[in-house]
């Protein structure tokens, strides 16, 4: 139980790690490197949202955090871009802390919640959008400079591996919370509130806990992200779309569980691809699909693709430990 | 006095549903709590709790004050309570929901897990581990409540009616349970309806009528207290029995 | 800083905008107040009614009023029937999946009419979009006028509906207690729909009364979905009279603080608004139950 829990993250990380060596298409590996990100993103988000249930519309927040931190402080004052990395990482888990402090010691749960992290993102993008330090609807541009210690690459090979090594970690974080003490009392949180006090499990904290974690893993994603496009504006970086990126991969996947964002992730995109690739590229068309099949999944298949794993082919589902 | 409550007054706007209770449970003692639907039982146990901030008095714990303390220090002090409505974690099954109980004296993973598996075989749910909770029994649901509770390794164990809605002989199976967790040294505070079982269990009863504690002593002394009586059964209902010679509620 | 007439002249601006966003807040508040939902995919639907106002115009000549007596029957249709075949049977009562479903229903909404109409901004202009009306030394919109006296007449309608009618007394009686409601024989999925559809015709009136100054793209239900959050949750979900109040008062901290700011940050007061009623007061300003 201990280590083997940790064997289908080693076997899925390894498969991914080998695709750079067999393959050399730049496409793909974009398109690989841009899921990696968006699941980072969403790893952060199925600690709150998928384990600790607390639905969040506006992870936006702490992906800006994260593109943003990083972005000015290597922008206007130099700083190291694997320091700024850390640094925003931090500002991430304090913008969770903050969002967090307010909206569950006000007692948000539900609909309510989601609207009010929808909101702090919404007056973050505002904020960004006019502020010159952010460099306003302009946005702000890195300097191209490749070398490992500028956190940037020449090849797309390397980049990939770097944000697969994040995901990596990611995954390590979600699996050990999973079997842990701090995961059963998410989970009591997210089932039954009550239950959980009398049990003796402090909520507020625990969701404090949550919340910031979940910050600082996907303003992480927004570091990535930064670092790959070495370009960030206000509409990316707080934009309604990494919010919804982040909240449909792993109700795709598999709410709350180890694996269910990369699944998910890479569910969702493959799907929009070949959407893309039947359909032609009619705009906004792979988001169609994304819709249809959360409005499918909700409906249908609660557990995500892993759940139908589980129900269709038990045996295997226990295998990977889903 | 291992708990005590000084004249707990809970309204609920216009409505007292508590009113100046008193009341204190010896330490290693079953003490009882009964009192007609709506008298305010459920609701003096979440003041106990803690889930409820009292509009006045004060909750003694070993002497000490504890009205201010969350739900979640009251647990860490000892005080369990379970839920008359049942409060499962749905998703979850048996043994995972008794594990969030033992994870509160537990760290380590293992170390839980043992301990929930011990209680859970105590309580009689030893073949039900895996199961969805959302699956029991309505008398594997009242067992569940109580092994999570018990599985946080109480000094005082709060049971609000774990005994009601089961049939007979499931009622004759949990009774040496609850009696055994107190030879444990698990001191029990019991809300009860069936009086079978009050009888049987309690050296202390409680009785409380519209918010106020209108009796206290034995349960055979209590059962025929003209004050109890008609709290049950209505005014004029002791007289009325007296009469007629027969005595017992 | 200001002369008082710039700084009149944009609350009566205010007032009169403020009075359409209620309109838009009206079915959002409705469909909370009965259902207890938060549609997500309110924005969206306003946006394909605008589509429908200017397809109507460009396509048949057709008046962004007159359009109104035609949209608005054929949106409460529409509502009726996403409620009842769509939301309805996919959220099996689970509020959180009700969340998700609104909110797939808006992503699918707006990128379809993304793929249908292309990310341009179009709008609607013809001599009546300029007129004026002067007042005394203000200069004040005739389009925005109608749309006011239209927005007011349409709220006045529904309160009748809601507070009159045997249909509003169905709704009223699920809104208050769906079980008991169910038990009186009352069949609660229907009212849910109707009430969904009252929303969305709202949705179709205000799209009549928007284009003639307003413009439509895919994304334009974003903006007013967010005013209208602000609104229900300051004038406390559910409360119609509370969704009119907010939507004046929103009407005007939008106007000033656009006068003030200027046109990028002007949202900002609405944001600090909105986040400010969650956390201190979540039932509203003239809501009563949590
Ligand atoms: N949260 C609340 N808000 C308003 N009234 C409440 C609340 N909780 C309880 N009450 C009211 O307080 C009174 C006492 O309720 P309580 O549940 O404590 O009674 P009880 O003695 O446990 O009854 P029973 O034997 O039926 O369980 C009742 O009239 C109940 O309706
Ligand atoms: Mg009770």
């Amino acid at each position: 139980m201990r280590f083997s829990g940790y064997i289908p993250i080693l076997v899925v990380t390894a498969a991914l790690a080998v695709v750079p060596l067999v393959f050399s298409s730049n496409s793909l590996f974009n398109f690989m490197v841009m899921s990696l990100i968006i699941t980072l993103a969403a790893q952060g988000w199925n600690i709150l949202g998928g384990v600790a249930g607390q639905t969040s519309f506006g992870h936006a927040l702490f992906f800006g955090v994260g593109c943003y931190t990083a972005a000015m402080l290597q922008f206007h004052f130099g700083v190291n871009a694997w320091l700024a990395f850390l640094l925003a990482v931090a500002a991430g888990a304090a913008a969770g802390f903050i969002l967090g402090f307010l909206s569950f010691r006000a007692g948000l749960r539900g609909s309510y919640f989601a609207l009010i992290t929808l909101a702090f993102a919404e007056l973050m993008r505002i904020l960004a959008n006019a502020s010159d330090w952010t460099g306003g609807a302009a946005g702000l541009l890195l300097k191209l400079n490749p070398g490992f210690s500028n956190m940037q690459f020449e090849s797309r090979a390397s980049f990939l591996w770097l944000a697969l090594a994040f995901v990596f970690i990611g995954l390590v974080i979600s699996r050990a919370i999973a079997g842990s003490r701090f995961g059963a009392q998410l989970v009591a949180v997210r089932e039954n509130e009550d239950a959980a006090r009398a049990l003796g499990v402090d909520v507020l904290s625990v969701k404090l806990k949550a919340i910031s974690l979940s910050g600082a893993i996907t303003a992480a994603a927004g570091v990535l992200y930064v670092q790959n496009f070495l370009y960030i504006d206000a509409n990316i970086g707080f934009g309604v779309w990494i919010s919804i990126e982040a909240l449909l991969a792993p109700l795709v996947g598999g709410r709350g569980l180890v694996l269910g964002p990369l699944i998910g992730t890479f569910t969702l995109h493959g799907l929009g691809e070949l959407t893309k690739s039947f359909a032609g590229r009619i705009p906004g068309i792979d988001l169609m699909v994304f819709a249809v099949v959360l409005i499918g999944v909700v409906a249908f298949a609660s557990g995500g693709v892993l759940g139908l794993l589980r129900r269709f082919a038990p045996r295997l589902a226990r295998r990977i430990a889903v | 006095m291992m708990l005590r409550t000084e004249t707990i007054i809970m309204r609920f706007g216009g409505l007292t549903a508590v009113n100046q209770a008193s009341l204190g449970v010896r330490e290693g003692s079953i003490t009882g709590l009964i009192g007609p639907n709506g008298a305010g039982k459920t609701t003096l146990f979440a003041v106990i709790a803690g889930f409820l901030q009292p509009t006045g008095g004060r909750v003694l714990w070993q002497g000490r004050d504890i009205t201010g303390l969350k739900p979640h220090q009251r647990a860490q002090m000892g005080i369990a309570r379970t839920f008359q409505i049942v409060q499962p974690f749905q998703g979850l099954n048996v043994l995972e929901n008794i594990t969030v109980g033992s994870y509160l004296r537990h760290r380590q993973t293992d170390e839980a897990v043992a301990k929930a598996r011990a209680v859970a075989e105590r309580v009689g749910l030893g073949a039900e581990l895996e199961q969805q909770a959302s699956s029991l029994t309505v008398a594997g649901r009242k067992r569940l409540e109580l092994a999570r509770a018990l599985a946080t390794e109480p000094k005082l164990l709060l049971l609000d009616e774990v005994l009601a809605g089961l049939n007979p002989s499931e009622i004759r199976d949990i009774i040496p349970v609850i009696r055994a967790i107190r030879d444990d040294g698990v001191t029990i505070f019991m809300i009860e309806h069936v009086m079978q079982a009050v009888m049987n269990l309690c050296e202390e009863v409680y009785v409380l009528a519209q918010g106020q504690m209108i009796a206290e002593g034995t349960p055979a002394s209590v059962c025929n207290d003209p004050a109890v009586i008609e709290a049950y059964l209505g005014k004029g209902a002791a007289a009325r029995i007296a009469s007629t010679g027969g005595a017992h509620a | 800083m200001y002369s008082p007439t710039i700084l009149i002249e944009a609350m009566i601006n205010g007032l009169l905008t403020g009075a359409i966003y209620a309109l838009i807040a009206l079915g959002l508040t409705l469909v909370y107040g009965v259902l207890h939902i938060i549609n997500f995919a309110h924005g969206a639907i306003l946006a394909s009614a605008m589509f429908a106002v200017w397809g109507l115009n460009v396509l048949a000549g057709v008046d962004p009023y007159l359009a109104i007596l035609l949209l608005a029957p054929v949106f409460f249709c529409l509502g009726y029937g996403v409620q009842r075949l769509v939301i309805g049977p996919a959220a099996k009562g689970d509020d959180g999946n009700i969340l998700l479903i609104t909110l797939g229903l808006s992503i699918f909404i707006e990128n379809a009419l993304l793929a249908g109409f292309g990310s341009d901004t179009r709008s609607i202009s013809s001599d009546f979009s300029f007129a004026v009306v002067e007042a005394g030394p203000f200069l004040i919109s005739s389009p925005r006028l109608v749309g006011f006296a239209g927005s007011l007449i349409v709220t006045a309608i529904l309160w009748f509906i809601m507070s009159r009618t045997d249909a509003g007394k169905a709704i009223r009686a699920v809104a208050r207690e769906k079980l008991g409601a169910s038990l009186m024989g009352i069949d609660v999925g229907h009212v849910y729909a109707v009430t969904f559809g009252l929303g969305c015709a709202a949705l179709a009136v205000a799209a009549g009364l928007l284009m003639p100054t307003f413009y439509v793209n895919p994304r334009v239900g974003g903006a007013f979905v967010n005013i209208a959050f602000t609104i229900v949750v300051l004038g406390g979900m559910g409360s119609i009279p509370g969704a009119m109040i907010g939507g004046l008062l929103i009407g005007l901290v939008e106007s000033l603080s656009g006068l003030l700011l200027g046109e990028s940050l002007g949202q900002i007061g609405i944001f600090i608004i909105f986040i400010l009623v969650l956390l201190l007061k979540p039932t509203g300003l003239f809501g009563a139950k949590a």
